[in-house]
């Protein structure tokens, strides 16, 4: 059935002021149009410049369900391109990363790409003397990815050839990156763990929208944190000192009027972040020796300042999550509209004292691997969701909490922490890139 | 004295232990420094400087045993159940005199819920050591032969 496709119009009446139409999560062909519209149309992460440390080094990613590669060229820049041969569409890369060495060479026929995608060699060349074949594509080399931008050592694309600049598009929602970078001594991230892959049987937005829900942990989480505070409750005995798992766990119970004076910011273009004025984050106990370092590197006033910021969940539209304080993201990456990987990523603060790696690393696997208890929560709660919202009694899902009345698109606000206004700022966004570009391809196609 | 047959025995029978969630009588096997590890990179060497799947001492297993039972647990309405088939494990040391006891056992482990079942593969390292006549697990590790994979909710124990 084609009910949404190049109809701007119907997309656009799936998002009222504070209330969602449940075919956005529900409809396999708005998933599609995700995949062709929304995706190419909004800046995407791809990985991170550590991962490309060295000439020949790639990774491979996904943008929306396209396969690309980001690679370390001889020259020391680095490029993204589709993660497909020019000749017969065979990945070039499998493996999630690694080093080619001087060149990429397709598995199949041979040809070979210097690492910043252009075409090197193609065996029995002479076969195409003639042929035409250098007005093709496939003369280029590997399809290259036009847009890209590295900020900070993040790598972000957009696939679309226009749209919205990377400033533009994420505006003053850099921030949290910029706070988690500076959180290293010499203001650099490396990664050097696997991230925590989870298989979610949910539409993605569910997990992106529950990463500003702050009326659900002390409840969804009930089982998890809570059983975790109790226990220790009962077993502390006469120890001094919290351990570390306990610091982590236990403010997710904090009641609700914590949440609320904490506050959410919003921002242009669908991002937001919860943890204004403090976090679930803001009183791990501190890692000795980290701010001596801190102060060292920034002085005493920076320094705090930096570490006085301790932002809870930062989503950057449309589909990753960072934490700055305990240096996590989480890419929530779609396969199918009941399907999404997460995969959960780790940088360590170059410099700092190990201990902020460990408790990173446990915070990973605590909150986001298939073992974690409060992964368990949350997953249970999206598999219900994606099961219930077939229901045909009600098709709306209500987004209300402490909406005003007339609320302005894309601003900066900081709002009472309790509100589900991030998630009507990221609907809005949604309309937005998902429409974008749908009258000019109806016109180009006419 | 602490024979093969003693360990392989303690390695059987925490199997049945947790196939009839006898939770609190699982637990009673770990030393109380027990630590249960679920890597997550092939041959790795540290739980904590490397990523794990879990790595968790005997507090953090008490939590997950009570959540299991708990009222509000949803994700175990309904109820989780596993089922562990073990090849016979190859004793890596029996060494009474030293105190160390250490087993590798290969497994397919099975775990279900609803209409959902899912299967595991790997291999069981178990460290043991003697407290008064008894074996306790000093460190339970499991490595998943695709532990780089991405799984749904592992809510019980392999």
């Amino acid at each position: 059935m084609n009910k949404y496709g190049g109809n701007a119009g119907a997309i656009a009446a799936l998002v009222r002021e504070a209330e969602v139409h449940r075919d956005v999560y529900v409809d396999p062909e708005i998933f599609e149009l995700e995949m062709e519209h929304l995706f190419p149309n909004s800046w995407i992460y791809v990985g991170h410049a550590s991962q490309l440390a060295k000439p020949g080094d790639f990774i491979t990613a996904n943008i929306g369900r396209q396969p690309v590669m980001a690679s370390r060229h001889t020259d020391g820049s680095i490029h993204v391109f589709y993660n497909r041969c020019p000749h017969k569409g065979v990945k070039i890369a499998s493996e999630p990363c690694g080093n080619t060495g001087k060149f990429f060479r397709c598995p199949y026929h041979a040809w070979s790409f210097k690492t910043d995608g252009s075409l090197l060699a193609i065996p029995l060349k002479k076969g195409y003397e003639g042929t035409g074949f250098g007005d093709t594509q496939a003369n280029e080399g590997l399809s290259k990815v036009r847009n890209v931008v590295i900020y900070r050592d993040f790598i972000f694309a957009r696939l679309s050839d226009s749209g919205v600049s990377f400033e533009d598009y994420f505006g003053e929602s850099l921030s949290t990156i910029d706070n988690m970078v500076d959180r290293s001594p010499e203001g650099k991230l490396a990664v050097q763990a696997t991230p925590i892959r989870y298989m979610h049987t949910c539409n993605w937005k569910m997990l992106v929208e529950n990463q500003t829900d702050t009326c659900h942990p002390m409840v969804a989480h009930e089982s998890s944190a809570g059983t975790a505070v109790k226990v220790w409750k009962r077993e502390q005995g006469d120890a001094t000192e919290t351990p570390m798992a306990v610091q982590l766990y236990g403010p997710f119970m904090s009641p609700y009027e914590f949440y609320e004076q904490s506050g959410i910011r919003i921002w242009p273009n669908g991002h937001g972040h919860t943890g204004v004025a403090n976090s679930i984050h803001s009183n791990y106990q501190d890692i000795p020796g980290y701010l001596d370092q801190m102060v060292a590197a920034y002085g005493e006033q920076r320094a705090h300042e930096i570490l006085g910021e301790v932002r809870h969940n930062t989503v950057y539209f449309p589909n990753i999550m960072v934490k700055g304080a305990v240096q996590i993201l989480r890419n929530f990456i779609p396969v199918a509209v009941d399907k999404t990987l997460v995969e959960s990523w780790v940088y360590r603060l170059v410099g700092a004292p190990d201990k902020l790696y460990e408790r990173a690393l446990m915070y990973n696997r605590f909150i986001n691997a298939p073992t974690s208890i409060v992964g368990h929560d949350d997953l249970e709660m999206y598999e219900r969701a994606q099961e219930g919202l077939k229901s045909n009694g009600n098709q709306w899902v209500n987004l209300r909490r402490l909406y005003d009345g007339h609320e302005e698109q894309d601003v900066t606000a900081v709002i009472n922490g309790t509100s589900e206004r991030q998630m009507r700022n990221q609907f809005h966004a949604w309309a937005k890139f998902m429409t974008m570009d749908m009258d000019k391809r109806i016109e180009a196609a006419e | 004295m602490i024979s093969e047959k003693t360990i392989t025995d303690f390695i059987y029978e925490e199997a049945e232990l947790l196939d009839t969630m006898q939770w609190q009588a699982w637990l009673d096997l770990f030393h109380p420094e027990g630590r249960y590890w679920m890597p997550l990179e092939w041959q790795q060497q540290d739980p904590v400087l490397q990523p794990s799947l879990m790595y968790e001492d005997l507090l953090l297993l008490k939590v997950r045993v009570e959540r299991l039972a708990g009222e509000r647990t949803f994700s175990q309405k309904p109820k989780s159940r596993c089922h562990h088939l073990l090849q016979s494990p190859r004793i890596v040391a029996c060494d009474p005199a030293a105190g160390v006891f250490k087993a590798r056992t290969s497994y397919i482990y099975t775990e279900t819920r609803g209409d959902n079942l899912e299967r595991y593969s790997g291999w069981a390292s178990h460290d043991l050591v003697r407290v008064g006549d008894a074996l306790k697990i000093k460190l339970k590790r499991v490595d998943l032969v695709n532990f780089d994979a991405p799984f749904g909710n592992i809510q019980l124990f392999m």
